[in-house]
């Protein structure tokens, strides 16, 4: 029982990373919020099966829900305030990039 | 009967496809963008693409000798999970003596609002303040704040959003509650019961719309509520170590463990502590999303 | 070098921190800094917090009355990651404010951007 505790905590460990990684390397802004917060998810339950419930409940409830929720306020807020199109890799693009 | 009106039998409730969205009014950024900016920007654009390569390829570089370093670093270190079964005596000491002294069935929690309750304290003080810069720095205050040129759309207008959360906002506020107060005798405490409060309060202002937050979870309660929990941590806290550091015989006692109400000040430490993170996350989350408390 | 996979908790935590830093370096979109810099916190709190665990333990949380130490976890890592956790909510938020701000006076979220334009407001003005 102890071998099959110790497979999930390392599959969950390598999966941490993927998304880690998936986080980093997105295209655009929106999803790579979306994926912080599925680590975030991932992370609450690492906790857990490392015998720390704490720290398992705050983490779930202020990694994947505060965390991910600011984020996105933020990002509505500016995607909202120039009327901007979405992003690139260089930050949100402007109008005048297009007319001027 | 309408699609309208079946669709209104089957869910309960009454849908109305004709509510009123107050237009967003936006404003690009090419009015507003002085001509400097632009020539300056134009110039970074494509001055940086020269040193774009060699930034990129020494952070490469960078990069893998920290990695390397830190990697070297972990093989050399105490075995995992096998090494730390020696403990220190303070360790030692917080288990076996934890309950005895402090009263909670929850070691940590006993560790931190008991033997360590100077760092959740200064913690209490972090929130504090960081609540307290984010309401300075996204105050209206005319400098380059654009209040009135967008119009935020309220999301209670959507009778989904409206529905579910009036379904789930009572469970949630019920579960933060548990957590909450029963801290110091099951997993939770401060932070935890706090931070499900916090996401039950946004629930709340998206489920029920401006009336309700307008009204009730207003500026003025969450100064109010945040300072009264702060000032009731630090005089309690001060009671316990004067009577603690000078011997004298203190009124709160510890109680039988187990019980809820044991454990000396540490239920009512966690409920201050709890009011002041569900604050500051609702305050943020206001001062984020809408510019206004 | 076997040692590395005997720790594997401590090394994936530090591979965390690596990831978040890289992408504080290689991205110039702010948002993206920030993640980048939530993910580095994560990575430090996993590692300090796995050396408290131990084989074959049980979270500490007193059962049936006893009290030996050889049934429990180390409890201080936990307790100190606890407050960590929410402290990096607190700072991700004041961040994320200082953005807003930021982007509401110069319209964009690249750095180098914002550095031109703040050089040449100041030269200008």
């Amino acid at each position: 029982m102890a071998d099959f505790t110790e497979a999930i905590k390392a599959a969950l460990l390598v999966l941490l990373i993927i998304s880690a990684t998936a986080a980093a390397t997105a295209k655009k802004t929106l999803p790579a919020i979306i994926i912080f917060s599925s680590f975030s998810l991932i992370m609450a339950v690492v906790w857990a099966l490392l015998e720390s419930p704490d720290l398992a409940i705050t983490e779930a409830a202020v990694g994947a829900g505060v965390s991910g929720v600011l984020f996105f306020m933020a990002y509505r807020r500016m995607g909202m305030m120039s009327g901007g199109k979405g992003d690139d890799e260089n930050g949100k693009e402007d109008d005048d990039e297009h007319k001027g | 009967m309408s699609i309208r009106d079946k669709l209104s039998a089957l869910l309960g409730f009454d849908i109305d496809f004709d509510a009123p969205v107050p237009p967003r009014k936006t404003e690009t950024a090419a009015e507003q963008t002085p001509d400097e900016w632009r020539f300056s920007r134009r110039i970074m654009r494509a001055g940086g693409r020269r040193l774009g390569a060699i930034y990129k390829i020494l952070g490469v570089i960078c990069s893998v000798v920290l990695m390397s370093t830190l990697l070297l670093t972990v093989a050399g270190m105490p075995r995992y999970g096998v090494d730390q079964e020696y403990m220190d005596t303070v360790t030692y000491e917080y288990i076996s003596h934890g309950m005895e002294y402090t009263g909670a069935v929850n070691i940590v929690s006993g560790i931190i609002l008991e033997y360590r309750a100077f760092d959740t304290l200064g913690e209490s003080f972090v929130l504090f303040c960081a609540v307290s810069c984010v309401l300075a720095l996204l105050r209206a205050d005319g400098a380059d704040s654009e209040p009135e040129r967008v119009e935020y759309r309220d999301i209670s207008c959507d009778p989904i959003l409206r529905r579910t959360m009036r379904a789930v906002v009572p469970i949630v506020l019920l579960y933060g509650a548990y957590v909450l107060l029963f801290g110091h005798l099951s997993p939770g405490g401060g932070f935890s019961g706090g931070a499900v409060i916090g996401a039950a309060l946004i629930m709340i202002a998206s489920a029920y719309g401006e009336d309700v937050s307008g009204r009730i979870l207003t500026e003025r309660v969450f100064k109010t509520v945040t300072t009264c929990a702060l000032s009731f941590y630090c005089l309690g806290k001060s009671y316990t170590f004067y009577t603690g550091a000078n011997g004298l015989h203190s009124v709160i006692g510890n109680g039988t463990p187990g019980n809820i109400l044991s454990a000396g000040l540490i239920m009512p430490l966690n409920v201050a502590v709890g009011m002041v993170v569900a604050c500051t996350i609702y305050g943020m989350y206001r001062m984020i999303g809408q510019r206004r408390f | 070098m076997e040692n590395l996979f005997r720790n594997y908790e401590e090394a994936v935590a530090l591979i965390l921190f690596s990831i978040g830093f890289m992408t504080l370096l290689f991205h110039k979109n702010l948002l993206r800094k920030l993640i980048g810099m939530n993910i580095m916190d994560s990575g430090v709190y996993l590692f300090l917090a796995s050396m408290g665990y131990i084989y074959g333990r049980r979270a500490p949380i007193v059962e049936n009355g006893d009290l030996s130490a050889e049934r429990y976890i180390n409890p201080v890592p936990a307790s100190l990651v606890l407050t960590g956790i929410v402290v990096s909510v607190s700072v991700t938020a004041v961040m994320l404010s200082l953005s807003i701000r930021l982007y509401e006076r110069y319209h964009t979220l690249d750095l180098d951007v914002i550095y031109a334009a703040a050089r040449s407001r100041r030269e200008h003005r």
